[in-house]
């Protein structure tokens, strides 16, 4: 089994001694690609202290995990990673390797690619086989789905966001085996993580929240964007944006929702501002109600929203702000309404 | 050791984000409308741009711009000599058509190594139309260097080893990095000058190098389409699952409509 070519590999990582969720997602996508090619799921671990977490690797779906357990693997070390994955993937030949869109993902994943010589695709929003068992790689571009193929070069390598794919069925009676990754010994090490520093997230958390407020580039400034976040913070709701709004520098990457930012599913999602286009959209395709406020009518943003608003934001918002505050300074709505 | 700094800054000319949303599959015919887009540098390397001309007020330095594209790419290459970069080099070739991350990656290595030894190699995070992030990481494995994405500070760049603040989930990491080396720069990173309309067509009687794929030691088989290892199989047109209802009435009556879905959804009381 150690042995096994043409596996389905998947690329975990810990940050801070947890296991970040896109990672058991992922597993949970390779075992259904596994089980379609008959062959194993493998997943590589480097981490310190972290063997009391492999139980939910094996219940999420994994045959084999390949464990690198050593005080060198705490935080994240590009250089000495690349080198493990890369001679533990020339040695087994994978077919396929997954890798979560975390910011250890997306600087790992090129690195391993290019080492290896094979593609990678950015932030995938579905991944199938085709009838020749080639792994169908799915991104959003022109208001469409591309389907992207590494037809000859492996492994096929893609990363996925966090809440693209379901959490699987945890299956507490599988097990698994556990191989250890020795650390290579580095002649020199060119390039090393000193320190990791945690920032406590600044309001909401998207990936939870009940409601979700968006601006996009709509709001064409940085005063519409604060008219934007104070809807946001008014009704205690999550803060997401679109690319061009995080490009603008009027918040930041972290808020993005979308292909290669962050997958949302709230009870009611407000786009504010944006324009629909479908790298932002399929980041909230599991919101309930969707409403969109925008200055243009023909915005393709209204073909794809429950709701639809043609107002000028910075126009609208105050009002809407105004009337949140009162209802909530009067105690509630039935008050207000009396 | 030679006394000048070199700086490698890699561009990309972008269609221009906002017209670029217009080009969109047609749902009938299914297939891509061909339409002329003017080219702007994209946003995030105009901050990798800032980046050296910032290390260049400090140090003496050289600053060469590469970029990979068709000719009309030349005139964003000239606007960062505008913008104050000693060198421009556009890699032009009708051979390097069709490049996926992986392939660009190793074209632009190959400029790199005709351009001589190189301190520091930076980039953008990302592009506005690719948005993979792949290049920067790549182009470091074919440079054989060492990188650092999504660098939001450069906290120490005396010597040959820096220390830069890069982005991590909910965070970020310090890390130390030893010359030559690769970076990817975050909008975080500074705020880069730009130029006037005036400024932009000057810039346009700069002069810039060429080079194609027979001035670079680069095999056909590595470059373009041939030389990538993914290509794309088919775009799909998809259908939106909502249907839209436009709230008519004037301003408060639309206040009124969204209080109302609020309540209804249970998010205020």
């Amino acid at each position: 089994m150690s042995d096994q070519k043409d596996s389905v590999w998947v690329i975990a990582e810990q940050i801070r001694g947890e296991i970040p969720v896109v990672c058991i997602e992922i597993i949970g996508q390779a075992r259904k690609l596994a089980d379609e090619l008959e062959v194993p799921v493998e997943v590589i671990l480097l981490g310190k202290d972290i063997s009391d977490q492999l139980d939910l690797f094996f219940f999420a779906g994994a045959d084999v995990v390949h464990l690198g357990n050593a005080a060198d693997f705490e935080n994240y070390q590009a250089d000495i990673f690349t080198e493990i994955i890369v001679s533990l993937a020339k040695k087994q030949d994978p077919q396929i390797m997954l890798i979560g869109s975390t910011f250890m993902g997306r600087e790992l994943a090129p690195l391993i690619a290019a080492n290896l010589g094979t593609g990678l695709t950015a932030h995938c929003i579905d991944l199938v086989l085709d009838d020749n068992g080639i792994l169908e790689q799915q991104v959003p571009a022109y208001g469409g789905i591309l389907s992207i193929i590494c037809p000859e070069k492996r492994p096929q390598i893609a990363t996925v966001a966090r809440g693209v794919f379901p959490m699987p069925a945890l299956d507490e009676n599988r097990s698994g085996i556990i191989l250890p990754i020795e650390p290579p010994e580095r002649k020199d090490i060119r390039v090393k993580t000193l320190e990791i520093l945690h920032e406590e997230p600044k309001g909401v958390p998207l990936e939870s929240a009940p409601i979700v407020v968006a601006g996009g580039a709509g709001a064409g400034s940085i005063e519409g964007w604060l008219e934007i976040q104070a809807l946001a913070e008014t009704l205690n709701a999550a803060l997401g944006s679109t690319r061009p709004a995080v490009d603008e520098g009027w918040t930041e990457l972290e808020t993005m929702i979308g292909q290669s930012g962050r997958m949302v599913s709230p009870e009611i999602y407000i786009g504010v501002g944006i324009s629909g286009e479908l790298q932002h959209m399929v980041g909230i395709v599991g919101a309930k109600v969707m409403i969109a406020i925008n200055n243009d009518p023909k915005s393709p943003v209204f073909e794809q929203v429950d709701y639809g608003i043609v107002e000028d934001c910075r126009v609208f918002l105050p009002a809407l702000v105004d009337k949140l505050k009162n209802i909530k300074e009067l105690g509630g709505r039935a008050a207000h309404v009396v | 050791m030679d006394s000048i700094f070199r700086i490698v800054v890699c561009v990309k000319a972008v269609p221009e984000p906002k017209a670029a949303e217009s080009i969109k599959i047609d749902p009938v015919t299914r297939a891509l409308p061909r339409l002329d887009i003017p080219l702007e540098i994209n946003s995030l390397d105009k901050n990798a741009l800032e980046v050296a001309l910032q290390l260049k007020e400090t140090l003496p330095a050289h600053i060469t711009v590469i970029s990979m594209g068709p000719p009309p790419a030349g005139d964003i290459v000239k606007e960062c000599l505008a913008l104050g970069a000693d060198e421009g080099i556009l890699l032009s070739d009708p051979a390097f058509a069709g490049a996926d991350a992986y392939a660009t990656a190793y074209t632009l290595a190959r400029g790199i190594d005709k351009v001589g030894p190189v301190d520091v190699v930076l980039c953008g995070r990302a592009s506005s139309d690719g948005a993979t992030e792949w290049v920067g990481p790549e182009l470091a494995v074919f440079l054989d260097m060492p990188v650092v994405t999504m660098v939001r500070e450069f906290v120490e760049t005396k010597g040959t080893s820096w220390q830069v603040k890069a982005d991590i989930d909910h965070g970020y990491r310090l890390v130390q990095v030893e010359l030559p080396a690769v970076f990817t720069v975050t909008q975080d990173v500074n705020t880069p000058r730009t130029l006037s309309f005036s400024g932009i067509i000057k810039a346009r009687k700069r002069e810039i190098t060429t080079w194609g794929i027979d001035d670079l030691d680069l095999p056909a088989e590595s470059a373009g389409l041939k030389g990538s290892p993914t290509i794309v199989s088919k775009l799909t047109y998809v259908e939106s699952k909502r249907e839209c209802q436009i709230i008519e009435g004037t301003l408060d009556e639309k206040v009124e409509f969204l209080i109302d879905k609020f309540a209804e959804a249970g998010v205020i009381t």
